[in-house]
């Protein structure tokens, strides 16, 4: 296995390293490339005067609170819609007209509505959350084993016990697939508000090195919004497997 | 569920959200938002007629649809003749896969800047960005599909001595088809948000632009209808798509 995975490192490798050759080897001024190790030299320059890590607090504020709004409004409206069907069919040509409205034909509405700044990340980056959650979250609850809800009416549970003790325990793991899908999408719709109009956070800072034809310190966030990126799923796959084992891949599987 | 009861809880379905359309025109009417922020149906639907009409809507309209469909047209041709050679060797995967892993959580529209900075402001950086964008979910999907194939189907390839060629047409194509598409399904949302992103950036002719130029001018009413006509570009093509993989993969109910 660790030999496949040395492998799976050689490819990577040999592009940067031929890049890398290529651009020393005949110097060319673009605006557009840079060598791999200049891009390095400006990305850990960034990082040493803190202007890398402020920018990354800036997008991983808006994919978090985003996230956050978000995911809460989409697993209430995941759990009442997957426990009460007759609520799900009357609410679902609403439902279905709103989902497919690509988060970014968002933007300038928000833009008009909060100005540039935080909340107009947060509020596109919690669309996108918001339908994620409660799509996956309401075939979680509807995929709860029918036997336990049997338990739960001869226990004559209330409505609140019967969510809080049978439906969301044993939904939950295909809840937090829901939520780690969600996250993912979180960040990149961060990234992408900031590079199309919010003047703040990695995105506005690569495009800031583009305009400013600095190719170095813009492939430099490049790599560590690819890094940033790798992370936040890393750690997201990690507590998935942590907190549920096999339970959550079982589940997706279904 | 009965016929008749399906078809009343539709009729139900549809007038809850009319009722949320006449309650969204009650609080136009009623100006508790500003209708400079918050245009009622009537005036969004008005300035979708008169953007038809008059103002080259349909012209931004088909800006969108090229974009959207020539970067990732080409995109799925690469990604299924790419990921075939590599699916097809298990040693290929072996080298490629990973990063491509390391590749997908990369947020794509960090790739515009580069773009930019490479094609400058043109139509050509558009069709490059979302061809990137959506080749890297594609060409992923494509080799854990063949990644996916059963071993017994490839040790009967091999018992009729079939070559490398009719191997991958007549037994891995096929059996690698679901993953395909659902590749090909996921990166066509990937694709209009990138030429909405694109067009919105490098102010190119599309809904992008338009909808960016009715919020900058406060004309509320321009922005809603471009939004709402892509929404309906969004739920159409997602319903398309859903229809050619009902087609294509019609053969699999079999089993």
């Amino acid at each position: 296995m660790s030999s496949d995975r040395l492998k799976g490192l050689i490819l990577p490798a040999l592009a940067v390293l031929a890049f890398e050759i290529w651009l020393r080897a005949f110097p060319i001024a673009s605006d557009a490339l840079a060598p791999p190790s200049a891009a390095v030299m400006a990305l850990a320059q960034g990082l040493a005067d803190g202007s890398v890590l402020l920018a990354t607090r800036d997008t991983l504020l808006g994919a978090i609170i985003g996230l956050g709004i978000g995911s809460s409004i989409g697993l209430l409206l995941g759990v009442l819609t997957g426990l009460l069907p007759p609520l799900d069919r009357l609410l679902e040509v609403s439902i279905e007209s709103i989902r497919p409205i690509p988060s970014v034909a968002l933007l300038p509405i928000g833009l008009m509505v909060f100005g540039f700044g935080y909340a107009l990340e947060f509020s596109i980056v919690a669309k996108t959350c918001l339908f994620a959650t409660l799509i996956l979250t309401r075939s979680a609850v509807r995929g709860v084993e029918p036997r336990l809800m049997e338990v739960a009416r001869a226990l004559r549970l209330s409505p609140f016990a019967r969510v809080t003790k049978i439906v969301l325990p044993a939904a939950l793991p295909q809840i937090f697939v829901a939520f780690r899908l969600a996250a993912g999408a979180a960040l990149i719709v961060a990234v992408t508000v900031e590079i199309t109009i919010n003047p703040q956070g990695l995105g506005h800072a690569m495009m800031t090195a583009q305009q400013a034809l600095r190719p170095d310190v813009m492939l430099g966030y490049l790599l560590w919004i690819g890094i940033v990126g790798f992370l936040w799923n890393a750690a997201l796959l990690l507590a998935q497997r942590h907190l549920f084992g096999r339970a959550a891949v079982s589940e997706a599987m279904r | 569920m009965t016929p008749l009861a399906q078809i009343s809880w539709r009729i139900a379905s549809f007038a809850f959200a009319a009722s949320l359309v006449v309650a969204w025109q009650l609080v136009a009417n009623a100006q508790l938002i500003s209708p400079i922020f918050l245009p009622g149906p009537d005036r969004a639907w008005a300035a979708l007629v008169n953007g038809f009409t008059d103002r080259g809507l349909g012209g931004k309209l088909v800006g969108t649809l090229r974009h959207m469909t020539f970067g990732w047209l080409a995109a799925s041709i690469a990604a299924i003749a790419l990921g075939s050679l590599i699916g097809s060797s298990r040693r290929a995967r072996i080298y490629v896969a990973p990063s491509l892993e390391f590749l997908r959580p990369l947020p794509v529209s960090a790739i515009i800047p580069v773009a930019i900075a490479l094609y400058g402001l043109s139509e050509g950086m558009a069709i490059f960005v979302i061809a990137f964008g959506t080749l890297w979910p594609m060409l992923l999907a494509t080799i854990q599909g063949y990644a996916g194939v059963e071993p017994r189907l490839l040790e009967v390839a091999r018992a009729l001595n079939l070559s490398r060629l009719e191997t991958v047409t007549k037994i891995s194509l096929p059996s690698a088809m679901p993953d395909i598409l659902a590749g090909m399904r996921v990166s066509l949302t990937v694709a209009l948000i990138l030429s909405v992103v694109c067009e919105i950036v490098a102010g190119l002719d599309g809904l992008g632009q338009w909808i960016l130029i009715s919020a900058r001018m406060f004309r509320s009413p321009d922005l809603f209808a471009g939004v709402i006509l892509l929404g309906a570009v969004g739920y159409l093509a997602a319903a398309i798509i859903a229809e050619v993989e009902r087609r294509l993969l019609a053969w699999r109910k079999t089993h």
